[in-house]
């Protein structure tokens, strides 16, 4: 069994910045025990030498030449949908915690 | 209505090259059938008659000019709306992007408008593609042309439900783990997704990152393998993508031929929770294949058991962190709590408004799979798992030169039977999945009806990664042979559809 | 903000050892970003040099630059590091207004560079060797403007502007393992850290370098272990530490603030701490929490770098010295005594002298007046000395006095003009006709004139008390509102009291 508590669906809701509803809370905690108890058979499948594949496709030193090109946008079109902006910034309601 | 909607892309081109029909008229031949039939299929979700007669208009002006044109140049084309374009809106269907216009185009769209194809509108999705059956659309469900009252299948039910509606000749889909191919397999049209990095996911809204892949949707193989053709090829926008020298998919259409071609069938995906039907259908087709000269071998995947369990650890995990730049600060929704709010509160108000239900889930599920102290158990076990299933198809690629399976367990369910269980959706992905999870292409075309509901099958085949033209051989080989049997193409089959608003 | 008791220096060193670590950022100076195209560079108007990457608009991908690649693998070398047959990139999770994605794309568990080391000499002559755990690749994140509130701080800020223009600009992160062993020249130490490092970035010109730019930004750690005890201190991280003086400043008053607390039988919070300039004094941050978890995973959307044999080769060969031979050889090549360096290793400005040198001054003219005058107007100032001159313009200078264009106490005013703003040093010459008056008619006639005044004077002067001359000297300089050279009027009243 998994142990997802009601706490930890609010936690995981905070990380991933999402105001759920105490009846949202209720219901992600019944439906993600069960879900982590499905996938959680992945454990089981694999052992410590197993390599892990993150890139379906394995490439290597894909790169850019260091070159500026037409991509580089407008402010107009770089503020063009903001909710909200000075002109030439975006703008957000104040900021309780700190940078990183 | 125009009779020119129910010809393929190639059968247009030609009429086109003859001058016996405009691209003017096409697209306004389709644009008609979305105004007739569209209020019931829900297939768009944008429409923009204005620009894609302007672009048909250009077309046939550089049509009269003599200009070099591409085959499918003054083609109708849909999009699924998971891809950004600069002159209609994308949303991924989700509420968190009402409205948002994106100030450059998606790779594969450049591609088609550089090909001269005439953009139509962008269809339906599952939330940024997020389903099977796209239901979990913020902007209400697509509906089946074959039944109005079963699902088209997802992610793409739109640009499926378009192509089988006879709304649009092409379409774009995008499929993570079947969305293209599953689609297909319900709706009675053609969906290949192409090998990981063949197409250019530059403009595509990210689900996740290391299964999705854009492909075409069509109503046959032939028009499939001309689309791809355009879309696919390097892009230096897009890291993984392949510097790969294509061959033409047209060519192997046209060239295709299964005499000698080793098939195999996996014994994981053949019995035990496939509808009798879709069953049926498919061994009636791999026996024909046989009987065409394919040699048929038998195939076990074992790791096949836990690949939709690693990938519902892969794809929530990526997607939770792809997702969160939806946040109201450059674009897309904000929602300010009542008295205002710090900028924290801010975003999880719009996250919390913005998202469907769908969404949260996978966002807190992938949350939960990468956070500290849970990542080595699910999501580092996933991934190995993904190392177990790419060994299990390259063993088995050793074998055989394509793999074959039903691309999905069941036939088109009723809208709402399934949306309170999201894990017997999931399972319903069990034959699309591995592919993603490898990197490999696949491709699903119409096998038949199943007998005990008169509903569209679709049979799905694999092939090695960068080995796309193999899927176009035995695909356009095989639906020759259905269509050489039957008399007809399946989709002639749809029950029509009443034109009007209901 | 009120300072917190912060016990004695010497007290708190004989109390507790401390122990440190740091962590450096460093801006590259490519010409796009690490991950998009768009301009990199400073000062640009708002969200200007942004592409889709940079805004993390849906759809956008990231492409590696290869430059920045270059860059880092050439600064992990310079390190002595072990330089990653494959590295990669991760994705850290978190959300914040200047971070477009809500990731930022670092390097997690496959760091391009690992297990290097830099030796740092200080001040006294001692050297130090620091190890480094590791260097990687990153991108910066935008920048925030807090509006509103009395401080322009965050806190009782009403809201805040964003420019991304900065974001996506690459850095490399430079972690040093746990230094122990500095003892009494821990703030000393810290400052010759940062300044070695600013001096190989600038030597492989991979970055501007400018503290006060934010090109190269230093987060401090520091924990104190009480004498005797084998038990490391809970330690704080300060950031915003954005001059070579601040670092200095920093670690010593963390050891005061430290050592204070802990001798009061409090705990110290494991904390981000910020520096503040203004009031020379570090504030509690954001404490370390659970929160704290950044979810890392590979980026899917990035493959790995793998450097080939000949690229390391390559760049191995280009290396410039490392900076304790570059030091012997300059001070060689300069003749300086000891004395005379450690006046340079204490302001940290080795690389400006040697820039000021290159430049065409003499090796005493640029260390007198980098360690002299500009030093003490930065002092005043409260910033870095480089952030007020360019090497160049002090060498011209320095050469302006060489050619007897100026008298020091002229080229004190010149270099003042040039702070402000005003030009190059000839240019301020020429403007406020600074020029010393070389033509010694004019210098004859005022001479001649201040004789005439003081008869009494030229009289002592004519019986031989050449000293007496002092006198006129100063009525001469005034007349000519100092542009003179006092050696030379010197001369030529000692010529025409004996003429006459
Ligand atoms: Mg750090
Ligand atoms: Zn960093």
């Amino acid at each position: 069994m998994s142990d997802i508590s009601e706490e930890s669906v609010r936690h995981l809701a905070g990380l991933a910045r999402i105001a759920l509803t105490d009846a949202e809370v209720t219901a992600l905690t019944a439906e993600l025990s069960q879900i982590v108890d499905v996938v959680a058979q992945v454990t089981s499948a694999v052992d410590a030498d197993t390599p892990a594949t993150s890139h379906p496709i394995p490439l290597s030193n894909v790169y850019r030449e260091d070159v500026v090109t037409d991509d580089v946008l407008t402010p107009e079109q770089a503020l063009a949908s903001a909710p909200e902006h000075d002109g030439s910034r975006f703008k957000v309601s104040a900021i309780l915690g700190e940078e990183q | 209505m125009s009779e020119l909607i129910h010809h393929t892309a190639a059968e247009l081109a030609t009429a086109l090259a003859d001058g016996s029909a405009s691209s003017v008229e096409i697209t306004q031949a389709h644009l008609d059938r979305i105004a007739a039939v569209d209020t019931d299929v829900h297939a768009f979700l944008h429409v923009n008659a204005e620009v894609s007669l302007a672009a048909a208009a250009a077309s046939d002006k550089r049509r009269a000019a003599g200009a070099a044109l591409n085959a499918l140049d003054g083609i109708p084309v849909a999009i699924k709306d998971v891809l950004v374009t600069t002159d209609m809106p994308s949303t991924a269907g989700s509420k968190i992007l009402e409205g948002w216009v994106s100030p450059y185009d998606a790779t594969p769209v450049t591609k088609l408008r550089e090909a001269g194809l005439v953009p139509l509108g962008k269809t339906n999705m599952d939330e940024f593609a997020m389903g099977s059956s796209t239901e979990h659309s913020a902007y209400g469900p697509t509906r089946n042309p074959w039944d109005l009252d079963r699902i088209p299948g997802g992610s793409g039910g739109g640009s499926a439900a378009a192509v089988a509606a006879f709304e649009a000749p092409l379409a774009l889909g995008s499929d993570t783990g079947g969305s293209i191919r599953q689609p297909a397999h319900v709706t009675g049209t053609v969906g290949i997704k192409p090998t990981y990095g063949g197409v250019s996911r530059y403009g595509a809204i990210a689900l996740a990152s290391s299964l999705d892949q854009i492909g075409p949707v069509t109503r046959n193989v032939l028009d499939a393998a001309m689309l791809h053709d355009i879309i696919a090829g390097h892009d230096r926008h897009d890291s993984t993508s392949l510097k790969h020298e294509w061959p033409s998919m047209a060519e192997a259409v046209r060239n295709a031929n299964v005499k000698g071609l080793r098939i195999g069938v996996v014994s994981q995906l053949d019995g035990e929770g496939f509808q009798p039907g879709v069953l049926a259908r498919f061994h009636e087709a791999i026996a024909l294949l046989e009987a065409n000269g394919a040699e048929i071998v038998e195939l076990s995947l074992p790791s096949l058991e836990h690949a939709v369990a690693a990938y519902y650890l892969i794809l929530p995990a990526e997607a939770s962190s792809n997702l969160a730049k939806f946040d109201s600060v450059r674009f897309g929704l904000r929602v300010t709590p009542e008295g205002g709010g710090t900028v924290e509160q801010v975003m999880s108000a719009t996250r919390e408004a913005g998202f469907g239900a769908e969404v949260k889930r996978r966002i807190i599920l992938g949350t939960y799979a990468l956070s500290a102290g849970y990542y080595d158990a699910y999501y580092g076990s996933a991934q190995k798992v993904r190392t177990l299933v790419q060994r299990d198809f390259a063993a088995g690629f050793e074998k055989v030169d394509v793999i074959a399976s039903p691309t999905a367990p069941t036939t088109a369910w009723k809208l709402g039977e399934q949306l309170d269980d999201p894990l017997e959706m999931w399972r319903g992905d069990l034959a699309t999945i591995p592919a993603n999870l490898a990197g490999i292409p696949g491709i699903s075309l119409p096998a038949g009806l199943a007998d005990e509901d008169g509903l569209p099958v679709g049979i799905q085949f694999l092939a090695p990664a960068r080995e796309d033209a193999r899927l176009y051989n035995v695909g356009g080989a095989l639906e020759q042979l259905l269509v050489d049997k039957w008399g007809h193409t399946l989709l002639s089959q749809a029950p029509a559809l009443k034109v009007g608003a209901r | 903000m009120s300072k917190a008791k912060l016990m004695d220096y010497d007290k708190a060193l004989e109390l507790f050892e401390p122990v440190l670590g740091f962590e450096v950022h460093v801006e590259l100076s490519t010409e796009t970003k690490m991950f998009s195209s768009a301009p990199n560079n400073f000062g640009a108007e708002p969200n200007t040099n942004v592409t889709p990457v940079c805004l993390g608009l849906p759809g956008s991908l990231p492409v590696v630059n290869e430059q920045a690649v270059r860059y880092s693998i050439s600064l992990g070398l310079a390190l002595d590091c072990d330089i990653a047959p494959s590295s990669s990139f991760a994705r850290k999770n978190y959300f914040y207004p200047d971070l477009a994605k809500n990731y930022q794309i670092s390097q997690f568990d496959e760091p391009i560079a690992i297990n290097g080391n830099v030796e740092v000499e200080l001040p006294n002559g001692r050297i130090f060797q620091i190890d480094i755990e590791r260097a990687h690749m990153e991108e910066d994140a935008g920048k925030l403007t807090h509006v509103g509130g009395s401080t322009g701080r965050i806190q009782g800020a009403e809201y805040s502007l964003v420019d991304y223009n900065r974001a996506g600009v690459p850095l490399v992160e430079i972690v040093t393992r746990m230094i122990e062993g500095a003892e009494h020249d821990a703030p000393e130490l810290a400052k010759a850290y940062v300044a070695t490092i600013r001096d190989i970035v600038l030597a492989l010109g991979i970055s501007d370098a400018k503290m006060e730019r934010g090109n190269l930004r230093c987060d401090a750690n520091v924990s104190l272990r009480p004498r005797g005890s084998d038990k490391l201190g809970t330690r704080t991280e300060t950031k915003n530490v954005n001059s070579l003086r601040s670092v200095e400043r920093a670690v010593r008053y963390e050891i005061q603030r430290q050592a204070q607390i802990l001798a009061d039988g409090g705990t110290i919070i494991q904390e981000t701490r910020h520096w503040h300039e203004d009031t020379g004094a570090t504030s509690a941050g954001r404490p370390k929490s659970d929160a704290d978890d950044y979810r890392y995973f590979p980026e899917p959307d990035l493959l790995p770098v793998v450097p080939s044999s000949e690229l390391i080769a390559e760049l191995k060969a280009a290396l410039p010295e490392k900076p304790v031979e570059r030091r012997r050889r300059l001070k060689a090549e300069w003749g300086f005594t000891d004395l005379e360096f450690q006046d340079i290793d204490n302001s940290g400005l080795l690389t400006e002298v040697a820039a000021t040198v290159a430049a065409g001054a003499s090796p005493q003219a640029a260390r007198k007046w980098w360690t002299g005058e500009v030093a003490r107007l930065a002092n005043a100032a409260d910033v870095d000395a480089n952030t007020l001159v360019t090497p160049e313009q002090v060498a011209e200078l320095a050469v302006l006095i060489e050619e007897g264009i100026l008298t020091d106490r002229l080229a004190r005013q010149v270099l003042e003009s040039v702070i402000a703003g005003e030009g190059s040093p000839r240019e301020v010459v020429e403007k406020q006709g600074l020029a010393v008056v070389s033509d010694d008619g004019a210098l004859i006639e005022a001479i001649d004139k201040a004789l005439s005044a003081q008869p009494d004077v030229l009289e002592k002067i004519r019986e031989g008390k050449v000293q007496a001359a002092g006198a006129v000297i100063g009525a001469v300089m005034q007349g000519m509102q100092g542009k003179a050279d006092a050696a030379r009027v010197r001369e030529l009243i000692l010529e025409r009291a004996t003429a006459q």
